[in-house]
């Protein structure tokens, strides 16, 4: 039951991790000078396109989602207006934050709000896609003891490695060695790709090798 | 049965005393001690050596004769080497190039030294002697050249002196031009009037006869390089102007050159070059490389371009002064060209090589206790001996070939030991005092290492064994060895060590106090490893919550920043991206503890309560809001608060907004924001103080208000702005022009940082020494634009706020000392509370009135913040002592920076030191700057006193254990920055970028120990009640 459950996640992961790797790839094949530093914004959208597509697939198709009282068409549309805002709404919290980390309120804006819509896709939207657009259970998820499930755990562990990614990304900036990844925002949303990528390649092992002190509430 | 037993406090406070006396021993060791003999003392004609002859004649100790007539200096700001020897020079200096390629010249590659800004470079010049860091910062508020130099000799000989150009020579040699015109360089964006003003006294002066040196110092070229850098199209037509310039005054020199009479000589030099994006400072080749063109008919003619020859720009000094028949400057460490007496009999060659050896000689001899053991000292001997002999057979008559060789070999033994004790004397700048470094460094790591434990431990007393320290074989053997080690390092070393010249009993009790600390800490930190191991069995439960988390790891990281320079530069950025971390784990803790409760009680309504209904309803929910409301509220202060000032090197030429308030067309925005800042202070201040305090607190910040006014930043709603704009700031330097110059460089690539020690802020640096030395001497009389500076300046208004400072002062420590003279009781309590607040608020009266007004809102945010993180966040989440210090000192941190500071000794704002004076007075100047750069820590910690003090029902331990913990904060930057400074010692920016950080670092850690003081003092006196 364990193992299974912890494969699959890993089987999960290893997809959208496979995803990050392709939308750098393919751009470069079809579009002429397209690189990570050059096009970062190309690069950076085709990234957060690509893992988003890729995570509502997986988790559609493993039916991870939590099961819905009502099933009717009205209350899917609710469903997914709601989903949009709060990813929206996301976007929002994170361009704050990061302006009150200090980046330009204005000239920047773009790049800012672009790096905000990837760090949403790396954490809101994993937890609309594993919770659903329920803010309490996202509280219960994020204080401190509250997952009830594998999944809960990996999606802890992707969301805090994404932000603290991101949170590194940022100190390589003041540095004067004049590369083209100090530029901002290129650093920050290389260090949340990362981020990301390590929380998907820990979270299975993290569980694998703590199955036995992690004791789920069953629901 | 001798175990002294300290609280904790005292203890810490003892530990961080230790630490700045071993700071300043590890400073005294950094900071290489100036080549002087003495300060004012100057070389005289009757000092010189005699000729050596073997008989004693009767004119032996004359000095030898003039050689020219005339001395013209060209001196122009920012002359890079390539502007004249390379295609720059070929293209745009026509005639310069002629006259060194075919004319009677000689040219020379002249290496200026770091710093390169205009001031020491000016002194290097003038005294031969190579000014070194300290002398840069030591020397900022002395605007007259006490040193022995060329210019005072000159006019002690009698001669004639006349000077057009930077006005900073007028403020170093004041009365010692015979006529002088001085222009200043503080519009940098003007390129043509400031060279114009010297230009136009040219052709006067060069058809008159009165004068023996000319001395002209344009500025225009290095303007024009702050403005576009050394490739701009500005660059040509400016080359060229000043190659008009040499053509006329060459001119004019060869048509005054009769028969007869000496000739006349023309000096073409710059003061230092520029780097390529045209800032100075640094020690890159561009800058330091500049051009020397010597030009006299006294010279042989060239043949064709030659690659010039480098040498020293402190060779200029001996040179110009033998070259004028006047004694060498006593510090001088250069040594003369020996191609520009070239073409003079031998005999006199060797007297000049002779009296420049004498001088240098004499440096080393006051220098350098073991000079015997020079190389050049001992070559110098040999020289003086074999001149003697020379001298012999001239005065024979023997003019046989063999004089000649034999004078050339002479000749050669002369410039020979002149290099060696000359590179003998600059090495001694560039030596670092090892022992004196080391011993500071091990005592100061010791310290903390073995204090450690305690600091962690939470109780309320140390004991000390002092008797088992004592009479412990250890402390013997770690006296002897001290004692051994001393004796050797000082026998071999040379004597050039601090501590070797220190009296011996004085080293021995340094030795036995110092092993004494060490067998007693050991033998604490030994005590207490049992039961630090035992500890951990106990509590393995004990997690770290993510606040702790945050908090160790910013502690450690900036701890571990600090070894790169770009981090030091940027160190503002590293503090602003912790605070927002806390802030945003403190906001995480509250949520948590809210919605947390609430989710215990309710499960479901947890949040359909967004309403807010609830805010207007119960004082629970209201309560709930705010606490969450404040770490946002925190983090949008910090956010407007860092737009306010922009320091750092990268971003610092960005306009920010404090440059936006001060430029003239927003005085109405600045005085809005000053008074409504200045409104806030006063109702975040007031509730805790007396109602006499609270009145003197009104009227106190009225006078700011009306202090600013008088000096000009603000306005009065009853004045008209056209008034007061045309008065002339105090804070000139800062003012509207820098900005349009800043403004002007953020258009170029932005000031590449690498090897320029104080580019970003360089400009800022030359402003300073103008501004400090403006200040000083003509305050009274200079007038810039028809602007007169003769006005009271605000100092009525100024001392006005004093008085009330010191009234709140008065009354607050009144309180404190009935407090401690009442018994113990809650009226005790209260009162000592109050009397702390009062104190609070006299400083903060006192810092509001030394901020810029711009700064007004930083100060006023501070105490917003303050009031709120008490209220909300500190009180209601029950964080420990430990945690609310460490938040505090960040907090303080933060806010050395968000009010304009960095880690460059050009932003230090040292015309806060003329604030209600008249005059410069060196004591209240030191106080009021070091009060008001450290504003922001000492308000804080101040803060954290008054807070801890306050909060007497909980743990008693609090006041003591955040002393210890404050004290450790400081003491580990300052302990790993030490051993840093010392490995990195050969660093290509240690003068740059790690020297000033150093001197920061010393200067907190000082201001730390004060505060700790009172924390002690505040904590001693319940611990003796109690
Ligand atoms: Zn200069
Ligand atoms: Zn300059």
């Amino acid at each position: 039951m364990w193992d299974v459950e912890i494969r699959g996640m890993a089987s999960a992961h290893a997809i959208v991790a496979s995803s990050i790797f392709l939308a750098t790839v393919i751009p470069a094949v079809f579009l002429e000078n397209f690189s990570v530093y050059g096009s970062h914004m190309v690069w950076l959208y085709s990234v957060a396109g690509s893992v988003a597509v890729v995570n509502i697939a997986v988790f559609w198709l493993l039916g991870i989602s939590p099961p819905t009282k009502k099933n009717t068409l009205s209350f899917k549309i609710n469903r997914l207006f709601r989903s949009c805002l709060y990813f929206l709404l996301s976007c929002l919290f994170y361009h704050t934050v990061v302006v009150l980390y200090g980046a330009p309120l204005l000239e920047t804006a773009l790049d800012t709000f672009s790096l905000a819509v990837l760090l949403s896709t790396f954490t809101t939207l994993r937890c609309l896609c594993i919770l659903g657009p329920n803010i309490q259970a996202w509280i219960r998820v994020f204080s401190r003891d509250g997952a009830l499930s594998v999944w809960d755990t990996s999606l802890q562990i992707t969301t805090g490695c994404s932000l603290v990614g991101a949170w590194l990304g940022a100190f390589p900036i003041p540095l004067d060695w004049d590369r083209p990844w100090q530029v901002w925002p290129v650093s920050c949303t290389l260090g949340a790709t990362a981020g990301f990528l390590t929380g998907l390649l820990v979270a299975p092992v993290w569980i694998h090798w703590h199955r036995k002190l992690l004791t789920y509430k069953l629901k | 049965m001798f175990i002294m037993r300290l609280s904790s406090s005292v203890f810490a406070l003892l530990c961080l005393m230790c630490e700045v006396l071993c700071i300043a021993l590890f400073l005294r060791g950094f900071f290489p001690v100036p080549v002087k003999s003495s300060v004012s003392s100057k070389s005289k004609v009757s000092d010189l050596p005699p000729e050596p002859l073997t008989g004693s004649g009767t004119n032996a100790s004359e000095s030898p004769g003039p050689v020219f007539r005339r001395v013209v200096i060209l001196l122009v700001d920012a002359l890079r080497e390539d502007f004249v020897f390379g295609s720059d020079g070929l293209r745009f200096m026509p005639y310069t190039r002629q006259v060194v390629e075919r004319g009677s010249s000689h040219s020379f590659i002249a290496k200026a030294r770091a710093p390169t800004v205009t001031m020491p470079r000016i002194k290097a010049l003038t005294t031969g002697s190579i000014p070194g860091f300290i002398d840069v910062v030591m020397n900022l508020n002395s605007p007259a050249l006490l040193e022995d130099n060329l210019i005072w000799q000159a006019k002690n000989a009698g001669k004639r002196i006349i000077f057009y150009g930077d006005d900073t020579w007028v403020r170093l040699f004041p009365k010692h031009f015979m006529e002088q015109d001085g222009t200043t360089s503080f519009f940098v964006s003007d390129y043509t009037e400031v060279d114009n003003n010297v230009t136009r006294h040219l052709d006067d002066t060069l058809k008159r006869d009165d004068w023996d040196i000319l001395i002209l110092h344009y500025l225009g070229l290095d303007h024009i390089g702050h403005i576009s850098g050394p490739h701009s199209s500005l660059i040509g037509p400016k080359l060229t102007e000043m190659d008009d310039i040499v053509k006329k005054i060459h001119a004019a020199l060869i048509s005054k050159e009769s028969e007869g009479t000496l000739p006349n000589l023309l000096v073409l030099c710059g003061d230092h070059g520029m780097t390529e994006t045209g800032s100075h400072g640094g020690s890159s080749d561009p800058e330091i490389n500049t051009p020397l063109v010597l030009i006299s008919p006294a010279f042989r003619r060239k043949g064709g371009f030659e690659v010039p020859g480098v040498l020293e720009q402190v060779d200029l000094a001996p040179t110009l002064a033998l070259g004028q028949g006047l004694p060498i400057s006593k510090n001088s460490v250069g040594r003369l060209i020996p191609a520009v007496f070239e073409d003079l009999s031998l005999r006199d060659r060797l007297r000049f090589l002779q009296l420049n050896g004498h001088q240098l000689s004499c440096l080393l001899e006051d220098n350098n206790p073991s000079f015997h053991k020079e190389d050049g000292y001992e070559l110098f001997r040999v020289a003086e001996k074999s001149h003697g002999s020379w001298m012999k057979l001239y005065m024979d008559g023997n003019t046989s070939e063999v004089l000649g060789n034999m004078g050339k070999k002479v000749l050669k033994q002369y410039l020979e030991a002149l290099k060696a004790m000359s590179s003998a004397l600059s090495k001694q700048l560039g030596k670092y005092d090892m022992y004196s470094m080391i011993m500071g460094m091990i005592l100061v790591l010791i310290l903390l290492l073995l204090a450690m434990p305690e600091a962690l431990s939470r109780e309320a007393a140390v004991d000390i064994p002092l008797a088992a320290s004592l009479f412990s074989l250890p402390f013997y053997l770690l006296c002897l060895l001290g004692s051994a080690l001393h004796v050797l390092i000082c026998t071999s070393a040379g004597g050039l060590c601090y501590l070797c010249s220190l009296p011996w009993v004085l080293v021995f009790t340094l030795i036995i106090l110092s092993s004494a600390l060490m067998c007693a800490l050991v033998t604490m930190a030994a005590r207490r490893m049992p039961t630090s191991t035992k500890t951990p069995t106990k509590g393995s439960g004990w997690t770290l919550s993510e606040l702790d988390v945050v908090l160790l790891v910013g502690t450690v990281g900036h701890t571990l920043s600090l070894s790169s320079s770009s981090f030091i530069e940027e160190e503002h950025q590293t503090w602003f991206f912790l605070l927002n971390t806390l802030c945003l784990a403190v906001f995480q803790d509250v949520c948590r503890k809210y919605f947390r409760e609430q989710e215990e009680g309710g499960e479901e309504e947890s949040f359909s309560s967004f309403s807010p209904a609830v805010e207007l309803g119960m004082s629970a929910g209201s309560e709930k809001w705010l606490a969450l409301a404040t770490p946002l509220l925190t983090l949008t202060c910090c956010r407007l608060l860092r737009s306010l000032n922009h320091t750092g090197v990268q971003w610092a030429h960005l306009p920010d907004f404090g440059h936006w308030l001060n430029s003239a067309d927003h005085k109405m925005f600045l005085s809005l924001l000053a008074a409504l800042s200045l409104a806030l202070i006063f109702l975040l201040i007031q509730r805790h103080c007396s109602l006499v305090s609270k009145i003197a607190l009104s009227l106190g910040l009225l006078g700011v208000y009306s202090y600013r006014a008088a000096v000009g930043n603000v306005l009065f709603p009853w004045q008209h702005s056209s008034r007061a704009v045309s008065k002339l700031e105090v804070e000139r330097w800062d003012g509207e022009f820098l900005t349009g110059e800043r403004r002007e460089e953020s258009a170029m690539t932005r000031p590449r940082r690498a090897d320029a020690a104080f580019s970003g802020s360089q400009r800022r640096l030359n402003l300073l020494f103008a501004e400090a030395s403006a200040e000083v001497t003509e305050k009274n009389y200079r007038c810039l634009e028809g602007v007169s500076f003769c006005q009271s300046g605000g100092t009525v208004e100024a001392r006005f706020v004093y008085v009330f400072v010191l009234g709140i002062l008065f009354t607050g420590v009144k309180d404190l000392l009935r407090a401690q003279l009442t018994s113990s009781g809650g009226d005790g309590g209260r009162l000592k509370s109050r009397g702390l607040w009062e104190v609070y608020s006299g400083v903060v009266l006192l810092v509001a009135l030394l901020f810029r007004a711009h700064n007004l809102p930083t100060l006023a945010c501070c105490l917003l913040i303050q009031t709120v993180m008490a209220q909300f966040i500190w009180k209601r989440l029950h964080y420990d002592a430990a945690q609310t210090t460490i938040m505090h000192y960040w907090f303080g941190q933060a806010f050395f920076y968000f009010q304009g500071n960095s880690n460059n000794i050009g932003t230090v704002d040292i015309s806060v030191g003329f604030v209600g004076l008249e005059s410069y007075v060196e004591a209240p100047a030191v106080i009021l700057t070091a009060l008001s750069t450290y504003a922001g820590p000492l308000l804080w910690a101040f803060h954290l006193l008054c807070y801890l003090t306050s909060q007497r029902h909980r743990a008693v331990m609090g006041l003591g254990h955040g002393s210890y913990c404050f004290a450790l904060l400081r003491s580990i930057p300052a302990v790993f920055y030490v051993v840093l400074v010392t490995g990195l010692r050969y660093h290509l920016f240690i003068w740059s970028v790690f020297s000033p950080k150093l001197l920061y670092e010393a200067m907190h850690t000082l201001i730390t120990t004060a505060v700790c003081l009172c924390f002690t003092f505040m904590d001693q006196d319940r611990s003796g009640r109690l």
